[in-house]
């Protein structure tokens, strides 16, 4: 152990351990920007630079190894100097829009200000231009960048894929689409997890809440919303609610608040997909095909799967992505029950994901309407139209998702963590393979954080090789151990985002916080609470079976809830 | 108020006197690959500052200049901004009154000429192409090596670590620990704060502490076979990574020891057969099967073809080039490649009493003036035709040599050999000259108006430079130029499959470092050429940077045993560091693995 003194406080602590996380030991905040745990320690902002006893210079804490016998200052006046004038400078540079940004409030730069009392600005304001193509689903504003790099290592890093780069050098470095390419043309899976590891407003998803408003405003509209599994397990951080009050069912009042017709639940196709997909597989497995079958929900791992290994697309399950399979339902099956022209339904998606923005305009996705899915809000999105309702959400009634769209079983509202999706699709495979259902948990060990995971179950006649895996860096190296040989599964599940949707791209954000845990967890609880716990025991799918769609991989489930990767355009 | 005032620098003129000095250190270290058109708009915005106003090319020129220059830079400028800058710097260069305009005009037409990329970059696409060297030192080392973490580690008291860690990169640490030129140390941004890292002196420290360092573990056999051509650092630096990736090597060395011109040029009292050795021993434990005395020729490189996966070729540059001078075919005259190559064998000749004359200003040139002087000459004198600073030795060398009583006699330029009756040399003509004007950043040297003069000797030694002996190769179809092997920078022959060559016989006579970079790079790619993707493991673990960065500090440099005792024997003349000092010199290291750009890129990545 080492031990140390941190503004006089003796504190004794592994070796290696830097002085902002010993500094935390004994209740000392050392306030930091670029800094993200293990991605991205850097020491580029010179916010938490600390005073060392001894040292001609300043210590930057986050990445600064304990000494023995170091005695350090972390509030000193030279250290409080360097910090503000540090933000100063950073403020130079930073097109200071709060009232108007898409992070005023939740802002990692404004925080730094306000707690360091900065009421001036002595430096000349030089922020960049913002010159961006304001129609594609991820926003940069350059003019709001801080060059913190923190989105160029969590896209090199952990999603493999190296969108951002740091160009040039000197006092004209700045953060750039690598090779200065055009974000369209560069292989961007669209994950968000850049957005939600910025710390300030450079990064953000399109805001599509006009739209939304407009078709609310629209009386000939018939407005329908469906609220994708992980979002339920974090709207409450977008609208200020604690975990125990932001409930699901408090959010289809909330939602149902803003004058939407129908609030119905993703959790519904989710269960369909496990229909679609689970039938899809055992035919494979039936058929002897070679090679594993991927799940196809996660439209970032359907981008970069045709991006970066084109040639696996046709391995993606066929089944639609469940807000896909929504659209196509509400707007075939349900216009049809309610008896209204399917261009008067409005859909409106909440998702925990920016690239749901880009899956709901692909052209092979949109089989029951012109577009099945109209309009795909975040859940950041969703949290500032609820904002803006002004209501004390914490005082609003619980009510239930509207019918018959708004059943699910708990293997639905798994979809939205690691794993989910492949343990919803075992509960149903053992029961389509034996005939009979297993226990809920049978499959719980799937339930981990873990980036790349793989399990063998036998289930019947039938032994299944199974792999999960999320963040795309282990995406990437899972499909290279399949193409080395040195893997081998039969189905397999990919979630762009780390931990899966819980932690998605469009979810609200809680700078330095790695979510997906906590928010998944939640889904885990909201399963076990239901007592529908099969997708395959969900009367209002069994419903939709019988009355409209016949069966899995029928006709007319080929035509509206299957699609081909292959001929999605990017 | 006086007639005359004895002039005292004023704190202000210090101050700036100080900036200059600064600014010079800074350059010395300037990061490579930064923006050269932000620079250049910096360096034009400087000169621009020394005008006194008074001319209009100069007062307004430069600053025009400086802001086109900042314009392009900053992703602003016009592609016509290329005219107007080549034509403000023609008319400045031609119509400044004086230095301070047309000498910044001569660099603004300079940048024009080399940024032509950078230019077009930044005015076409907007944006800056250049990439910032985070670990200088490393940059600046041919072979890469991880200097911070290997200084880090002898800090630690880790030397054997610290010597695993060169050897990842270099197989000869203790070779290079004596006789680098260590170009690290001109990149070592420790030269902004006082002077460079005495990186190759903290290099000796590991060495000389580590004790026997066994070579790591090789990878599994991949059943492919490789012939290398030559044992000097080019062929054991291939043949050591090779054989870690598990492939077979087979050295042929025409001479009947390893070590190339590491035996064979440079003299012991810089390099002890137990250094080298140690080297070379650590490098054959791999299991290189060596075939010495074994020259091969023509047929001999037609047959390595068939029978091996693939050919390295680095045979070096041991023949000599004469000194071009009536008489030089004089009895007792010498090149220094037979001097050195006789002293590599054991075959010290006897130049007791003998006025000896050695001619060149290289490295070479000092190692036959040092090594006459210890076979005990009654003289040496080094006789050069450029002035001393000219000299393409290490200053070090000379220093060195004059302190064994070395005479230079520069200016000097070789006319003729005056011979004695019985055919033996017996005076160097030299004609006197003057530096003239500047070719290849050096001046010229000029004959002066003054006679001839006569230097008698009784031994002549022409160290002025080597040629590559590769016409046997030649005549194979192997590509050639002036001698030299023709090979990309990846060291494969040009229209040659599966052969590779580089070290002084593809660059021409170059230092230990160039050869084991060369070394080095053919092994990867003779690697993946045999379709592998090997890539070695460097398990050693550096330690964290301190948190105390040093201030200002003196470097330590490594002494010399007394000149009137070294001069009189073989033995390793150079002294190492002692602990107190080794640990001083790498408290000095600015670890840029960790600080600066080495946190976010480059810093301890150090697979290759």
């Amino acid at each position: 152990m080492v031990n140390l003194t941190i503004d006089g406080r003796p504190v004794s602590v592994e070796p290696g351990t830097t002085i902002l996380d010993a500094a935390k030991k004994v209740g000392v905040h050392i306030p930091t920007l670029c800094y993200l745990k293990e991605l991205n320690e850097i020491a580029a902002c010179r916010v938490c630079v600390v005073e060392v006893e001894g040292n001609e210079k300043l210590s930057a804490a986050c990445n600064t190894a304990v000494e023995e016998g170091m005695a350090v200052h972390t509030s000193s006046p030279r250290a409080l100097t360097a910090r503000r004038t540090n933000v100063q400078l950073i403020l130079s540079q930073h097109n200071v829009s709060c009232t108007t940004c898409v992070r005023g409030g939740n802002c990692s730069l404004q925080k730094a200000a306000e707690e360091l009392n900065l009421l001036d600005m002595p430096f000349e304001k030089k922020p960049l231009p913002f010159r961006w193509d304001k129609s594609f689903p991820l926003l940069r504003d350059s003019s709001k960048c801080i060059q913190c790099l923190r989105c160029v290592n969590v896209c090199e890093k952990v999603q493999s894929l190296g969108v951002w780069a740091f160009n040039g050098t000197g006092r004209l470095s700045q953060v750039e689409v690598r090779g200065g390419a055009n974000i369209r043309d560069i292989n961007c899976a669209l994950c968000g997890q850049c957005i939600t590891h910025c710390p300030v407003g450079a990064l953000s998803a399109r805001d599509d809440t006009e739209k939304v408003r407009a078709a609310i405003a629209d009386p000939e509209k018939l407005v329908v919303v469906q609220v994708a599994p992980a979002v339920r397990a974090a709207w409450g951080d977008a609208v200020g609610l604690p975990p125990e009050l932001a409930t699901e069912r408090r959010m289809a009042a909330a939602i149902r608040s803003l004058g939407v017709d129908y609030v119905f639940d993703t959790n519904f196709t989710a269960d369909l997909t496990i229909m679609e997909e689970g039938s899809e597989l055992i035919e494979r497995i039936k058929a002897g095909e070679k090679g594993p079958m991927f799940t196809s929900c996660c439209p970032g791992w359907v981008r970069f799967l045709k991006l970066e290994y084109p040639d696996m697309v046709r391995s993606l399950s066929t089944a639609k992505s469940p807000q896909q399979m929504f659209g196509a339902v509400a707007k075939s099956y349900y216009a049809k029950l309610l008896n209204v022209d399917p261009e008067k339904i409005f859909c409106v998606s909440v998702m925990p994901c920016s690239a749901k923005k880009y899956e709901c305009d692909v052209k092979e996705v949109n089989d029951a309407a012109a577009k099945d899915v109209d309009v795909v809000l975040t859940t950041r999105e969703l949290g500032r139209l609820l904002r803006g309702q002004g209501r004390d959400f914490s005082l609003l009634p619980e009510e239930d998702f509207d019918q018959p769209l708004g059943t699910a079983s708990g293997a639905g509202v798994i979809f939205g963590a690691t794993g989910g999706v492949m343990e919803a699709a075992l509960r149903s495979a053992y029961f389509l393979l034996t005939g009979k259902n297993p226990d809920a948990d049978a499959f719980s060990e799937i339930r981990s954080l873990e980036g790349w995971r793989e399990y063998a179950f036998q289930i019947g006649q039938v032994k299944l090789r199974i792999a999960v895996a999320s963040g795309l860096g282990n995406a990437r190296k899972l499909v290279e151990a399949l193409r080395s040989g040195e893997a081998d599964y039969d189905f397999v599940e990919i979630m762009a985002c780390p931990g899966g949707c819980a932690g998605g791209g469009g979810q609200p954000i809680r700078d330095g916080q790695e979510l997906a845990g906590e928010r998944g967890a939640r889904l885990y609880t909201l399963d076990k609470a239901n007592p529908l716990r099969f997708s395959h025991e969900n009367p209002a799918v069994q419903a939709l079976y019988k009355d409209y769609m016949e069966a899995p991989l029928s006709h007319r489930a080929h035509e509206l809830l299957h699609t081909d990767q292959e001929k999605w355009a990017l | 108020m006086s007639r005359l005032q004895i002039i005292r620098p004023s704190a202000r003129e210090k101050t700036v006197a100080q900036l200059y000095s600064d600014l010079a250190r800074r350059g010395s270290v300037a990061p490579h690959g930064n923006c050269p058109l932000e620079q250049s708009a910096a360096f034009l915005k400087l000169c621009a500052s020394q005008s006194c106003g008074k001319c209009v090319p100069c007062r307004v020129g430069l600053d025009q200049a400086a802001g086109i220059m900042e314009r392009i830079s900053e992703g602003r400028g016009e592609l016509s901004d290329i005219d107007t800058l080549t034509r403000l710097a023609e008319t400045i260069a031609d119509s400044a009154d004086c230095a301070i305009g047309s000498e910044a005009a001569r660099s603004i037409g300079q940048c024009l000429k080399s940024f032509r990329e950078d230019f077009l970059s930044h005015i076409e696409k907007g944006r800056c192409t250049a990439v910032f060297d985070s670990v200088p030192c490393r940059a600046a080392c041919p072979a890469h090596v991880d200097i911070p973490g290997y200084i880090a580690l002898v800090k630690a008291g880790r030397y054997a670590d610290a010597v695993r860690v060169i050897r990842y990169d270099n197989p000869f640490p203790a070779a290079c620990a004596l006789v680098c030129e260590h170009p690290c140390e001109l990149g070592c941004r420790r030269n902004m704060v006082d002077d460079a890292v005495n990186i190759r002196g903290v290099k000796r420290a590991a060495v000389d502490w580590a004790g026997d360092v066994p070579a790591p573990e090789c990878l599994p056999s991949t059943g492919k076979r490789i012939a290398v051509v030559g044992g000097g650092p080019s062929g054991l630096t291939a043949a050591y990574y090779l054989q870690l990736m598990g492939h077979q090597v087979t050295l042929y060395e025409q001479r009947a020891k390893l070590g190339g011109m590491m035996r064979y040029g440079i003299p012991r009292y810089r390099l002890p057969d137990a250094y080298l050795d140690g080297d070379i021993n650590v490098i054959l434990s791999t299991g290189v099967e060596v075939h010495t005395g074994e020259s091969i020729t023509g047929e001999g490189y037609q047959k390595l073809q068939q029978d091996f996966d693939a050919v390295y070729l680095a045979i070096g540059a041991h023949s000599y080039k004469g000194l071009g001078v009536p008489g030089e075919e004089a009895g007792n005259v010498l090149s220094a490649v037979e001097l050195l190559r006789a002293m590599g064998d054991g075959d010290k000749p006897d130049f007791t009493g003998k006025r000896v004359v050695v001619v060149g200003g290289g490295n070479v040139a000092m190692d036959c003036t040092r090594t006459a002087m210890r076979l005990g000459a009654a003289s040496v004198k080094c006789v050069y035709r450029r002035r001393q600073s000219d000299m393409t030795a290490l200053p070090a060398e000379v220093e060195a040599a004059i302190a064994e009583h070395c005479e230079l006699v520069t200016m000097m330029a070789p006319v003729r050999v005056e011979k004695d009756a019985n055919g033996n040399v017996a005076a160097l003509i030299v004609q006197p000259q003057i530096p003239g004007g500047y070719d290849r950043g050096r001046p010229k040297p000029v004959k002066a108006d003054k006679p001839e003069e006569r230097i008698e000797c009784d031994i002549l030694i022409a160290a002025i430079g080597q040629v590559v002996d590769s016409e046997h190769f030649a005549q194979q179809g192997v590509p050639t130029k002036w001698g030299n092997i023709q090979s990309s920078t990846d060291c494969g022959v040009f229209q040659s499959e599966g052969v590779f060559a580089g070290g002084d016989c593809a660059s021409g006579p170059s230092t230990v470092i160039r050869a084991v970079e060369a070394g080095k790079t053919a092994a990867a790619n003779i690697d993946a050429y045999l379709g592998f993707h090997n890539i070695l493991p460097q398990p050693v673990e550096i330690p964290p940077a301190a948190s105390k960065v040093s201030g200002p500090c003196g470097r330590v440099e490594l002494g010399e045993r007394p000149a009137g005792e070294r001069k009189g024997d073989f033995e390793l003349a150079e002294l190492n560091m002692s602990r107190q000092e080794a640990a001083q010199e790498c408290s000095r290291c600015l670890r840029c693995d960790h600080y600066g750009f080495g946190s976010f890129r480059g810093g301890r990545n150090t697979k290759w």
